[in-house]
């Protein structure tokens, strides 16, 4: 069977040089095809004395099935090189920017009070609004702030055509829902507010966020409680001193200044209190009955001490390259 | 209010620091603002006393002075200050000496003349703005003593920030008072006598109004010297608490002021006629201040006045006329209790503060008047000499002072805290307040220097006040709670604004007051009625109307970040806009957005494109999806008349969208226009909740209808007719391509429309869908006279 070896040996030799799968082809058909060396001999089979064609068949299809796997191995050589060569042709710069929109941003400010809110809400305050131009009853007279009392000048206040102000803060908010909801009553009422007032730690107008919660025996020691808890989870951090210092503000008695520590020092944070009974009775709420507490707080400041803003007229400047740093 | 807290030692001296006692002070409810020392460290520095002054022999304006400065020899010190004369006391800084600012005092060679020290003015000390010359020291002052002691320098200078309820802590006795009550330590008033009278004369007092003015103390104190020198200690005193030296009369006046809080006024007898008549004004009568202002007083005005004039304007300020002068040899004094109610809003009418008029319209200590004539009087005969009148004492109906029921357990309730009956009497005591009991309740009659203690809550205050803010406790909310609702249908502001900033908008947050030339410009032709409600009293003369769009602001934004090289921008912002509404107000909350520049950030592989309209619509069919939105044209003033949209929701306007009008473009000198919109906020944040449709599993078919049309017909128009049209197989009608140019007449354009047909129950067939296809063509033929393009 030297010619069998000759055969093998030469269509080894074929397929490995061939360069692509139509070489491939070519070859396996002068081998394997009808016409193909193999096939040639497999058909003279019949010319040896039958004593031998067993172990003649059994090489020759040995041999058969030898190439056809050197094929097969070829083949799949051929088709990794192709891809190799696709991917390669392919490759991307990766590095490149990533393409289309832009990226927007929330204002600062706005992620305080969502952040506010969200604190709030997890202890059950509910999210009130009222109006920004306001009478003088609900601004003031309800809040137990008669005309001509000396707390007046607390507050610079802008006047608008047609007799009203607007709101020098957002306790009136309270007036208004205590107004038309009965007690227990448990919310807070962010948004803007004007004084007259303009310079590196002012602006005309701001914001604060009102808390109000009054049921049968929500204490002083409560507003002690809600409102140290809510700094330190502001702020994320368990060690912030929090003082609560005597202070006057017409609608609550007893009142507290809320001041948070700060470096070497404090931080005035809010106004709070335990709500005048005159402001519940100005409501038909009967003192005697329901009592609560008040706090109003500054979350523009807030805001800078948390991300380290040093003037508070940045915040109504809306300079892109500020406002996307908080993005 | 501001003290020297040497003064206040002298009345109640607790065992502790300055800083403590500040921290005391603030953490009862008197906010220390500031504590500065009365002069900045310095050492070494004596009293001495210039025996020679020579000439310098090598310069015209130095002089060698022989100074005794107690050291047991003579010190020659060069001297350049030219009031340097022979007998004068000045501070004298030995070798050694440290002066502010760390300068060292050295024996020095001054133009080849030794000096063995130096002498120093004001300034240098840094006691004062004084460097024109030496400081001169009291005649009386011991040689060689220190300075510091002579001057009483170590001393604070502590600020309270008082709120307007303590009106009785604007006297050293009422801090003392305070101070008393918080530490415990001993009060030691100033002892008050009534003086000899040695004289009969009296000024007759006529009260006509008894209610506005329930009590008028007045004495005239005959044979005084006006020139006598006020007394350095007082005068030390009344400077530390910021009022300036005048002359003794009205610096004892004023001292009792700070002393007691009562405020008091002098006048000289000489120049008033008859009685003194306590009256309202009357029409046409006009009054000069000491202040030089000149009123035209009004009726609601309270005066003092005498048989002819009016003398000052009650509780605010004196008149110019009669008061004290360097002649004045008889002074009449009056110290009165005004009601607060008839001095409150004055100050604010008439546009200045007055120290008397701030305490009287907060309330003075009626039951003080009369020992502070006592306490003037005694201080004048002392300082000036003279001889005491009678004392006058005019009392009407005083403030009512009614015992106030304190609870234990209601103060228990409102503070949250534990504390039994006697604990509470132990407060009261501290405070000094007059109580009596009734079983466990107490009935406290609130002193008649105190104003803010009426109700039950008042004392509650005092109460924590006393027992300590700091010592309530601070517990976690222990209170049961149920689930806040959260309403699924119900978006909130934050929401939509989120929805917006993935779309690549930055929010930005603009004053609601804007200036009237940008409404003027952008709303051009409104009448009063709808015009911008104006600020009466604006922060500045831009900001003086309450914005009625939120475009203003916007536009402002765009020019501050363009002027800033930034040359795309997308902002919005969510807010209320103010408008009349009949005799009342509407401020509706509104979202508002202005895109200027291009369509994306500049990047590569992607061309540039400005930003128009229907970008911008994407996004506000973003906010509102699920639900869609439509846009017909619309006439909004200050749009571009071709490019401007009503934004309609379920059929109803929500708001605006197009491209700034050409002429705005100009008045806000802008490159090119933006884009804007305006949504009403409260038609955004409600949705339907989604109800979910079986998905058909049989085969969706596609067909593409291509009309031409005229070009005045809008896509809007011809979508909604097929979508009214159309029978229940069509799952879907879209724009997906618009064609002009070539192909087409002039005046004509192309809607590429794709049609998506699919049954629920069975596979169409092509019958189906050509009937349907023809339907289609044949409303879209008939309502618009579109043909199909070849």
């Amino acid at each position: 069977m030297d010619e069998l070896d000759r055969i093998v040996t030469a269509a080894l030799a074929e397929f490995a040089a061939a360069a692509d799968p139509a070489a491939l082809e070519n070859s396996k058909a002068g081998y394997l095809g009808k016409a193909g060396a193999l096939t040639v001999l497999l058909k003279s089979l019949g010319k040896l004395p039958a004593a031998d064609r067993p172990a003649a068949g059994a090489a020759i299809n040995e041999a058969k099935v030898k190439l056809e796997s050197a094929l097969a191995a070829r083949r799949d050589a051929l088709a990794d090189a192709k891809l190799e060569r696709q991917l390669a042709s392919e490759a991307l710069d990766v590095s490149l920017p990533g393409r289309g929109r832009g990226i927007g941003g929330l204002h600062p400010i706005t992620q305080t009070l969502e952040r506010i809110e969200t604190l709030f809400r997890s202890l059950g305050f509910e999210v009130a609004d009222g109006p920004e131009i306001e009478d003088d009853f609900h601004n003031f007279t309800a809040l137990n702030t008669p005309e001509d009392h000396p707390a007046r000048s607390m507050h610079d206040t802008f006047y608008v055509e047609g007799g009203h102000v607007l709101r020098t803060h957002t306790s009136p908010i309270q007036v208004r829902y205590m107004e038309t909801h009965a007690p227990p009553i448990k919310i807070i009422a962010p948004g803007r507010v004007y004084r007259v007032d303009s310079d590196a730690t002012h602006s005309p107008m701001f914001h604060q966020v009102e808390g109000l919660w009054i049921g049968e025996d929500v204490s002083f020691a409560d507003l002690k409680g809600v409102f140290t808890e809510f700094l330190r989870n502001f702020f994320e951090r368990d060690d912030l001193e929090v003082r609560f210092r005597p202070s006057f503000f017409p609608f609550t008695e007893p009142s507290a200044e809320i001041d948070m520590s700060f470096g070497d020092g404090w931080l005035e944070i809010a106004g709070s209190g335990q709500v005048h009974p005159n402001v519940l009775k100005a409501v038909g709420i009967d003192p005697e009955k329901y009592q609560g507490f008040a706090f109003g707080m500054g979350p523009d400041r807030l805001t800078m001490l948390r991300y380290g803003v040093n003037d508070l007229r940045l915040f109504y400047e809306n300079d892109l390259r500020f406002l996307r740093q908080f993005a | 209010m501001r003290f020297s807290e040497r003064w206040l030692r002298t009345l109640v001296d607790p065992p502790i620091d300055t800083a403590a006692l500040c921290e005391r002070l603030t953490m009862a409810g008197l906010e220390v603002e500031e504590a500065v020392p009365a002069a900045p460290p310095f050492s070494g520095v004596v009293v001495g006393r210039i025996d020679k002054a020579e000439p310098h022999p090598n310069a015209d304006r130095l002089r060698l002075c022989a100074v005794d400065a107690g050291t047991g020899a003579v010190l020659q010190i060069v001297c350049g200050a030219p009031n340097a004369g022979v007998g004068m006391k000045v501070p004298c800084a030995l070798i050694g000496a440290k002066l502010p600012g760390g300068f060292a005092v050295s024996k020095a060679a001054v133009r080849g003349v030794e000096s063995n020290g130096m002498l120093c003015s004001a300034k240098e000390l840094g006691i004062g703005d004084d460097a024109s010359g030496l400081l001169a020291l009291p005649e009386d002052a011991l040689i060689g003593a220190s300075v510091r002691d002579t001057l009483s320098l170590d001393d604070t200078l502590i600020t309270l920030k008082l709120t307007p309820n303590r009106t009785d802590c604007l006297s050293m006795l009422g801090i003392a008072r305070e101070v008393a009550a918080i530490t415990g330590a001993p009060l030691f008033p100033p002892g008050i006598f009534a003086v000899p009278v040695g004289v009969a004369t009296r000024r007759r007092v006529v009260v006509e109004d008894s209610g506005a003015c329930p009590r008028f103390a007045s004495r005239t104190i005959e044979g005084i010297d006006s020139g006598a020198p006020t007394p350095g200690w007082m005068k030390e005193r009344i400077e530390r608490s910021g009022i300036r030296s005048i002359s003794p009369v009205v610096d004892i006046t004023n001292y009792v002021m700070l002393e007691l809080g009562q405020p008091m006024h002098a006048y000289d007898d000489r120049l008033l006629d008859g009685a003194i008549v306590v009256r309202f004004a009357r029409a046409g009568e006009t009054l000069t201040l000491l202040n030089e202002q000149t009123l035209a007083l009004e009726p609601d005005m309270l005066l003092v006045a005498d048989e002819k004039k009016p003398l000052g304007l009650a509780g605010i300020m004196g008149g110019v006329h009669s008061g004290i002068n360097d002649a004045t040899t008889t002074v009449f004094l009056e110290a009165a209790y005004w009601n607060p109610a008839i001095i409150q809003g004055k100050s604010r009418r008439l546009g200045f503060a007055s120290d008397a008029g701030y305490r009287f319209e907060r309330g003075v200590d009626f039951d003080g008047c009369a020992r502070a004539v006592e306490r003037a009087t005694q201080l004048i005969l002392d300082v000036c000499g003279g001889r005491a009148g009678p004392l006058d004492d005019e009392c009407g109906e005083f403030p009512r002072r009614d015992p106030v029921r304190v609870r234990p357990p209601r103060v228990a309730r409102l503070l949250g805290i534990a504390l039994s009956a006697d604990a509470i009497g132990g407060l009261f005591d501290r405070l000094r307040l007059t109580y009596r009991r009734e079983s466990d309740d107490f009935l406290v009659t609130p002193p008649t220097f105190r104003f803010d203690l009426a109700i039950e809550e008042d004392f509650v205050e005092e109460i924590a006040r006393l027992y300590g803010y700091a010592a309530i406790p601070a517990p976690p909310s222990a209170h049961v709670q149920s689930m806040l609702p959260d309403a699924e249908a119900a978006l909130s502001v934050n929401g939509l604004k989120r929805k917006l900033v993935a779309r690549d908008w930055q929010e930005a947050i603009t004053f609601s007051f804007v200036n009237s030339a940008w409404e003027a410009a952008l709303f051009p032709d409104r009448d009063a009625e709808s015009a911008a409600i104006a600020v009466l009293n604006p922060i500045a003369s831009h900001l003086d109307v309450m914005r009625t769009t939120m475009a203003g602001g916007l536009i402002e934004v765009l020019r501050t970040n363009l002027a800033r090289r930034q040359d795309r921008v997308r902002v919005f912002e969510a807010g209320r806009c103010f408008q009349r509404a009949g005799a009342g107000y509407d401020q509706p909350l509104r979202l508002g957005g202005l895109a200027f520049g291009d369509a994306e950030p500049e990047q590569w592989g992607m061309a540039k494109r400005a930003a128009d309209l229907f970008d911008i619509k994407s996004d506000l069919e973003a906010l509102v999806a699920p639900r869609s939105l439509a846009t017909v044209p619309g006439d909004h003033p200050a749009l571009h008349p071709g490019r401007a949209a009503t934004v309609l929701l379920d059929g109803r306007s929500i708001g605006w969208l197009g491209e700034l009008h050409p002429r705005l473009v100009k008045h806000f000198d802008l490159s090119r226009a933006p884009i804007l919109f305006e949504l009403d906020l409260a038609r955004l944040t409600s949705r339907p909740l989604p109800t979910a449709r079986p998905i058909s599993k049989l085969p969706v078919v596609r067909r593409d209808l291509a009309l031409v049309v005229d070009e005045g017909v809008t896509v809007g128009d011809v979508l909604a007719a097929l979508e009214a049209a159309k029978p229940p197989s069509v799952e879907a009608l879209r724009l997906f391509d618009l064609y002009r140019g070539p192909g087409l007449l002039q005046g004509k354009k192309s809607f590429a429309i794709l049609v998506l047909m699919q049954d629920t129950e069975r596979t169409l067939t092509d019958a189906d869908i050509d009937a349907t296809v023809a339907e289609l063509l044949r409303v879209a033929k008939d309502r618009f006279g579109a043909t199909l393009r070849q």
